[in-house]
């Protein structure tokens, strides 16, 4: 297969991607340089970074931005976005499910092992009805491109996706460096996520709210890696940003300690993993969480997003189900393919992949982050050695993949312009409705010939421009 | 708001006004020190002194030790401390500040991190600018950005405290360590110290400006207590925190103990002359002012929940 590059091909420019090229006419190689310099400056300065403690260094990074936008047509974003749509009912109706009536394991579409013996999976969620019967508000779809027409799901994000603040700030970077990109209204704004945000939350309120949602997100606090982005969508939805220690309990409802007294809380957004939820029901040791949290959930004081036991749907194993999900809750075919997968829990499967490790991407079933993970065409003969004995000895736990050939776009690199590899994160948005922002989170793989995005192994992101019709 | 909020506004507050003023004492002692007789006086003594800094067991104390533990020292009171503790509540709260304030506690902060003690010592000047000029930018920013809502009082309420009870500490120490033999008051020695002390609090053009004449202790005094003209001066730190107080009250339909502390002790200043404390004692107003001073914070603190 050959690299597809999304700017040029066949010697060709691509039509999307012809203001960008007359941008980069215009500009020049050594301009574009300096306003890259001033761009993360200008990151730096608002405070839009991840902290990295305990490592020695500087404790608070940037995630490295690439000032070339990376652009989808108007007609390749409507298929991805009619998929990703797609793809967040199948996911939530299986949650439904899994947590009600089963039929899906029962019809034996999907082992019954992979949802029970799921660490995400919580008994105590069985039987109970979250508002709008919605899990995962926030799915977070994380796509490749091999193709002008081949887009893949590379794995879906259900319990709390990250890196939207970036999404947001890349444009407001962007829009304050070059305003003419954007003068003749041929980008989609994405400005409107975090209002669409605040009324998808508002309109998963618990039974007990009878007057205006309040809104809360909770954070593990400033030292977490992503407070910014905690603290950022806190402020464009005018929510308060709190901790644990700054709610209780109390007849079946949770309050925040304000300097007004206690004030109620209707929905709260947690950027907290289920476990340090709620001390009494998940994690006695913990000094965390909301002690009675879990509680006042299950009896309709609260709502919690996105649902504790969300998590069961967005493993490595039951991603290859996902097909399944659409094909039996939706009767539709899937719209994106995801990306063909071999699970070493198969016999068949297993045999392949240890003859084939050269060839494949092996992942923890469990894992995430790019941690973790053999790439087998760029490890050494002991790397992969080492990684077939860790399958041997325990093949649930890992799937394989064959390395994609992943588009490449346009990137500066030490003062030049280089191909590297992108994938892309929509940030899809499940209420009573479904909202989607145009375009998403664009990671690049900064390292030559590197394959990982992920910003913990030196990835770095762009603008991600959808284009409007009329373009 | 959350009482969290709140906390860590007035925090904030606190820390950008003792910073700035940290900076000052150092602008004092390092003049004090160029002046003649310096090396018998342990002027850099008193200077740690007033700002709550444990001297060394042999006390000797010369302008590296002091500029490590005002200006570098990890933790504590120095300036970078302070600006450290400043930023790092203001960005627990960053959705509370406009991003102008952010920045102005944002831009720069880890500058003192590759700074020496021998470097700072060639530099001295430049850093006690950097000081002021972060704390002024900073206030400038909250002045000319801030919503004048609940959020602006508390972050206003830690800057005031901290401001009137530094002027508070700066005149206990004229008595404390300046100054142990009443029975030279008003002589040469004297009035160098009190104008080291009007030096201290940037109040040397101003003390000319208003009492016109040689600098005499009364009225150094009253200029550092009672001259509600004089922006540093204690009783104007307490009407304007009552000012604030009184704000949250209207806002919030409630008032606290802190309340009745804030009335008290505007009250009692309000009364005051510097005949009367003179004759009563300095050192004793002081003293108990300053009590009154931290007691007005600890029923803050807790009549919002922090």
């Amino acid at each position: 297969m050959l690299l597809f590059d999304e700017m040029r091909s066949d010697g060709a420019t691509r039509a999307p991607y012809a203001g960008v090229e007359g941008w980069l006419d215009d500009i020049g190689l050594s301009l574009l340089d300096l306003r890259s310099k001033e761009a993360e400056a200008l990151f730096r300065r608002i405070g839009i970074t991840f902290a990295v403690y305990g490592e020695g260094g500087d404790p608070e990074r940037l995630i490295p931005f690439d000032l070339i936008p990376r652009v989808i047509a108007a007609a390749e974003w409507e298929r991805l976005s009619a998929g990703i749509k797609q793809r967040a009912r199948a996911l939530n109706a299986f949650l439904y499910d899994v947590y009600h009536r089963r039929e899906i394991l029962r019809a034996g579409r999907i082992p019954s092992r992979l949802v029970t013996q799921n660490d995400a999976f919580l008994p105590e969620m069985i039987g109970f009805e979250p508002p709008g019967r919605v899990y995962s508000h926030i799915v977070g779809v994380d796509l490749v491109r091999t193709g002008p027409d081949d887009f893949f799901v590379l794995e879906d994000n259900c319990r709390t996706p990250s890196g939207v603040s970036y999404m947001l700030e890349n444009r407001e970077i962007m829009m304050r460096m070059f305003p003419d990109l954007f003068e003749d209204g041929l980008v989609r704004p994405v400005d409107g996520y975090a209002a669409d945000l605040r009324r998808t939350l508002e309109e998963v309120a618990p039974p007990a709210c009878k007057q205006d949602p309040q809104v809360v997100v909770l954070t593990p606090g400033p030292f977490n890696s992503a407070y910014y982005e905690h603290s950022f969508l806190a402020d464009s939805m005018g929510a308060d940003l709190v901790e644990a220690r700054d709610l209780y309990v109390q007849e079946g409802r949770v309050w925040r300690r304000t300097t007004r007294g206690p004030e109620v809380v209707d929905v709260i957004y947690r950027r907290i993993d289920d476990d340090f939820l709620d001390p009494l029901a998940f994690r006695p040791d913990s000094a965390l969480g909301v002690p009675g949290l879990m509680h006042a959930y299950l009896s309709g004081g609260v709502t919690i997003a996105s649902a504790p036991g969300a998590g069961v749907a967005d493993d490595k194993a039951i991603y290859t189900y996902v097909p399944e999900m659409i094909d039996f809750y939706l009767g539709e075919a899937p719209i994106l393919p995801n990306v063909q997968t071999f699970k070493c829990s198969e016999p068949d499967d297993l045999s392949y992949v240890l003859d084939n490790l050269r060839d494949l991407v092996v992942k923890e079933v469990a894992g995430s982050g790019g941690y973790g993970m053999l790439v087998g065409p760029r490890s050494t003969e002991a790397e992969v050695e080492a990684y077939r004995a860790r399958i041997e000895a325990d093949p649930e736990d890992f799937i394989a993949q064959p390395t994609l050939d992943l588009s490449a776009a346009p990137t500066l690199a030490s003062g030049k312009i280089v191909s590297r590899h992108v994938d892309l994160r929509p940030y899809c948005l499940v209420g009573k409705q479904i909202r989607l922002t145009p375009g998403g989170l664009t990671r690049v793989a900064l390292r030559e010939g590197s394959l990982v995005v992920n910003s913990s192994q030196g990835g770095g992101v762009k603008d991600t421009w959808v284009l409007s019709k009329e373009s | 708001m959350l009482s969290r909020t709140a906390a860590n506004l007035y925090w904030t507050g606190r820390y950008v006004e003792r910073a700035d003023a940290t900076a000052r004492l150092l602008a004092m002692g390092a003049r004090m020190t160029m002046l003649p007789g310096a090396a018998t006086r342990g002027d850099w003594q008193s200077v740690l002194q007033t700002a709550g800094v444990p001297l060394p067991e042999d006390g000797l104390t010369g302008r590296r030790e002091a500029i490590e533990a005002l200006l570098l020292a990890p933790g504590g009171s120095s300036i970078k401390a302070c600006f450290e503790a400043a930023r790092s509540n203001g960005r627990a709260e960053r959705t509370a500040l406009t991003s102008l304030m952010w920045e102005a506690l944002n831009d720069d902060w880890r500058a003192l991190e590759v700074v020496n003690v021998a470097a700072a010592s060639q530099s001295l000047p430049d850093h006690i600018d950097w000081a002021h000029r972060r704390a002024a930018t900073f206030r400038g920013a909250t002045e000319t950005t801030m919503l004048r809502d609940d959020r602006y009082d508390f972050l206003r309420l830690g800057g005031l405290i901290e401001r009137a009870a530094m002027t508070l500490r700066l005149l206990d120490v004229k008595y404390l360590a300046l100054l142990p033999e009443r029975d030279v008051v008003g002589g040469g020695r004297d009035l160098y110290q009190w104008t080291s002390l009007l030096l201290a609090s940037s109040a040397l053009r101003a003390y000319h400006h208003v009492y016109r004449g040689d600098v005499k202790a009364r009225n150094v005094a009253d200029l550092l207590l009672l001259n509600r003209a004089f922006p540093r001066a204690v009783a104007l730190c307490a009407d304007e925190a009552g000012a604030a107080l009184d704000r949250l009250a209207g806002r919030y339909g409630q008032r606290h103990d802190c309340h009745d502390r804030a009335n008290a002790l505007c009250e009692t200043l309000r009364n005051a002359d510097t005949d009367t404390i003179f004759s009563d004692g300095l050192h004793e107003f002081v003293t108990e002012t300053l009590d009154d001073v931290l007691a007005l914070h600890s029923a803050i603190a807790e009549a919002y929940g922090f």
